[in-house]
């Protein structure tokens, strides 16, 4: 056996792989993302064949998790196992598939990953994936390192067969992205793809049949609750006995660090809990406690249980949040190493808009414009960080557009002399904003709507999607957005026109003058909804470089360094400096400029449609 | 706990794209090679974006957390003055702090919505910090990009592993072309901590 450092996300992969995994789907998401495109690449590395089971793994982005997980029904269904990969906002959106075939059930196996963030490292909210396993009474499994990820990967896929129901996965950010040691030398299983039989009795969920098979699921959970108590996937570890702790996950590792004489429980299965393996714990025990973080889902079901859970000695953990090693020495009194206390005066740096970036003069002037901005979620959600401050709400993929249409309808361009616009993103476009924008169509709403096409899915490292074609495999063969490729681009303008929008713009948007010009007539015509689309690809993907511009006579007005560039700063005189190391000579200080002080080496090449061969 | 069963915490902390990342790995792949269990944990996404980022790498006989907690550094190995500073909470007692001596102007301090701190360098020696200028001895070994190497050599003078075990990890682990730069960032890092 060899042994090797994997994130959580590349064991998943290693163990889907070993499992004999057929089709991997999904969302990228952080801290999802290279769990789907590890398994890619290893079809790509070692021979992918046509998703029949023999060869593969076939792995493919899905617009949306619902789409994802729809998919990975049907390959279930057609007899394959399949994983299915989102973050844990993802499962709100596959929330409508999961809650039926939970109860139709499987043929091949079914396993949907669900990647939670727990202190919301890069997401809206910290909810809870465990919470939806209890919900559609599906098994759930936990690692807490690398080499349980890989193995309970393998297991999800038995106990999907077996018990004839999708498993969950569930990982934390910090299970996701942390390298721990994991055994590499077990070879991929041959898994023949089951029989497709037709069973309308099973798969066809209208009232008759959905009544019959929610009591499979009401006896499936009798079986799974027998096979929670008796696992090994549930360890007690028996330390010190005065005091014992139930967790799973990050949350275990965190505990054996921090009181290593303790006593634990360590749950592999996050539902069902194994209620008699959990109270024969808490007797066997001097005080139990529970350790989990951002959500009490645990306490509540060991509470359920009519177990008593003891209350730390000095006080009880932080609900909300990641926990730490250091939040659970403070609640049980264990001495913290001294420190140096933490600084309070220093600048903050949060991220930013790269140098370059195409979003940020489309932000620059609904600043001016002092639009109110309904954002989505990506990296042009950094337009609501200071200078720009231009993006006003943000709550999930898709609502920029249809939550622009609702502030219409409450009247705030009237009342407050200020255009609503929505901006969105190409991918997020895909993934849940056409249907925004075709309620506002279909309900005659006015207004503007932007869409940010940067030529890829940036923030979650600039992958494939619909809007540039580039697939899943063609990435994992190492084609990367912008490259040729055979594969269908989505027509953003062609399809705003076809969804019946009379005013649609195709704009560069590093050309100032052009995307100034577009906005202003946009925002002025309140009797009409226009479409805008800007497009310039991502500077992550188009890594070109021009000559740093000069700057001569500058007046230190301050306006270019407000579009927010990380690479712009001023001397002790206010005058504008840029940083050589860093511009990539993109040329937007140069049209910011008011009195033209910033000057281009070469005359600046327009672009037609951003795209650079 | 006996000393040999302690687990070591080296916290890396720096600006998104300054090679924290690659840093981190090699320091990981290193303690692996010398026999020892190791975790490296890493945030992504939106810190990616010119943000402050940070690496923990934890290594010794057993390892349990991934996290770093506050006065549990044995090391902390900065790529910027201003993120050091940043994250002396972390530094363990008689834990040691490497920093690169360059500042980069945070964007909040640019845009005017933030100011410096005054005596950055001297704060810094007060923790007992060793500054490097990585910058100019990367270029001087023939590599710009190689600034993480070379803190990556400094490091190297305060853990027990092997010269030829961190350079059979460079020179596995970086692009072929850059081999001989990247071997001569860490050996003149190196020199550089051990001179100071």
């Amino acid at each position: 056996m060899s042994t090797r450092l994997l994130s959580g996300n590349e064991a998943i992969a290693r163990g889907a792989w070993e499992a004999g995994v057929a089709v991997g789907v999904g969302y990228p998401g952080t801290p999802s993302t290279e769990t789907l495109e590890s398994l890619a690449k290893l079809g790509v590395e070692h021979g992918m064949g046509s998703g029949d089971g023999v060869d593969g793994p076939y792995c493919e982005w899905a617009p949306n998790e619902k789409v994802a997980l729809e998919v990975g029904i049907g390959a279930s269904m057609g007899g394959v196992r399949c994983l299915v990969t989102m973050k844990h906002v993802g499962v709100n959106v596959a929330a409508d598939p999961l809650m039926s075939v939970c109860n139709a059930g499987v043929n091949g196996g079914l396993v949907v990953l669900a990647a939670d963030d727990p202190s919301c490292y890069s997401s809206q909210n910290e909810q809870d994936s465990r919470n939806y396993a209890a919900f559609a009474r599906v098994p759930m499994l936990e690692p807490s390192d690398s080499e349980e990820a890989r193995r309970f990967t393998a297991v999800a896929f038995e106990l999907s067969e077996r018990f004839d129901t999708p498993v969950m996965l569930r990982e934390t950010v910090r299970i996701a992205h942390t390298k721990t040691p994991v055994e590499t030398g077990a070879a991929r299983a041959v898994v023949e793809p089951r029989p497709y039989e037709t069973d309308p009795d099973k798969y066809v969920m209208m009232p008759a049949v959905a009544r019959v098979r929610r009591l499979e699921t009401d006896r499936r959970e009798e079986l799974l609750r027998s096979f929670a108590e008796t696992t090994d996937l549930n360890r007690v570890e028996m330390r010190d006995p005065s005091i014992g702790v139930i967790c799973s996950g990050a949350c275990y590792q965190h505990v054996r660090e921090a009181l290593p004489q303790a006593s634990t429980l360590k749950l592999g299965v996050s539902w069902p809990l194994p209620a008699e393996r959990v109270r024969a714990f808490a007797r066997s025990v001097g005080a139990c406690y529970v350790v989990e973080e951002a959500c009490d889902y645990f306490e509540q079901h060991v509470l359920a249980m009519g177990v008593e859970l003891a209350t730390p000695p000095c006080g009880s953990l932080p609900r909300n949040g990641e926990m730490t090693p250091a939040r659970i020495r403070a609640s049980f009194g264990v001495e913290q190493p001294a420190h140096p206390a933490a600084a309070q005066d220093l600048p903050p740096r949060p991220p930013a808009l790269c140098p370059g970036c195409p979003h940020r003069l489309v932000y620059a002037e609904l600043h001016r414009l002092k639009a109110i901005v309904t954002g989505d979620i990506g990296c042009y959600t950094l337009g609501a960080i200071a200078p720009l401050n231009s993006v006003h709400s943000v709550i999930d993929m898709g609502a920029s557009l249809s939550m622009a249409h609702g502030m219409e309808l409450a009247g705030v361009p009237g009342r407050n002399g200020r255009p609503v616009v929505g901006v969105i993103g190409d991918s997020t476009f895909a993934h849940s904003g056409i249907e925004s924008l075709l309620g506002t169509i279909y309900n005659g709403g006015t207004g503007t709507l932007c869409i940010l096409d940067n030529r890829t899915t940036a923030m979650t490292g600039c992958q494939g999607n619909p809007v540039n074609g580039i697939t899943l495999t063609e990435q994992a063969n190492g084609v990367r957005p912008l490259d040729e490729h055979p594969g269908p681009e989505l027509d953003l303008v062609e399809l705003c026109r076809a969804m019946g929008v009379q005013d649609v713009r195709l704009v560069d948007s590093q050309d100032l003058k052009a995307v100034r010009r577009a906005l202003r007539e946009a925002t002025k015509a309140d009797d009409r909804l226009s479409v805008i689309v800007f497009k310039s690809p991502c500077r992550l993907v188009d890594r070109s470089r021009k000559p740093v511009p000069t700057i001569a006579d500058c007046r230190a007005c301050g306006a270019c360094i407000q579009i927010g560039c990380p690479c712009l700063g001023t001397d002790e005189q206010g005058r504008a400096v840029i940083d050589p190391t860093s511009c990539i000579g993109c040329g937007q200080c140069v049209q910011e400029c008011p009195f033209g002080c910033i000057a281009a080496p070469e005359p600046r090449q327009d672009q037609t449609d951003g795209r650079q061969a | 706990m006996s000393e040999d069963e302690k687990t070591t915490t080296i916290l890396l902390v720096g600006v998104g794209g300054q090679g924290t990342i690659l840093a981190g790995d090699l320091l990981a792949k290193t303690a692996a090679s010398c026999g020892h269990e190791c975790k490296i944990s890493e945030i992504h996404g939106m810190a990616q974006r010119g943000g402050s980022v940070s690496t923990v790498v934890r290594f010794g006989s057993h390892v349990s957390s991934m996290i770093c907690d506050e006065g549990c550094a044995d090391a902390i190995v900065a790529f910027e003055a201003i993120e050091a500073l940043r994250a002396q909470q972390y530094l363990a007692p008689r834990g040691a702090m490497i920093v690169n001596d360059e500042i980069v102007t945070p964007l909040m301090v640019n845009i005017g919505k933030a100011t410096m701190p005054s005596d950055i360098h001297g704060r810094l020696a007060e923790l007992g910090a060793t500054l490097v200028p990585a910058g100019s001895i990367a270029r001087k070994a023939g590599s710009p990009k190689s600034t993480n190497v070379v803190l990556i050599g400094a490091l190297s003078t305060k853990l027990p592993f092997d010269v030829d075990a961190w350079r059979d990890v460079i020179a596995r682990r970086v692009p072929p072309k850059t081999v001989d730069a990247n071997l001569a960032a860490f050996d003149l890092g190196r020199q550089a901590a051990l001179a100071l």
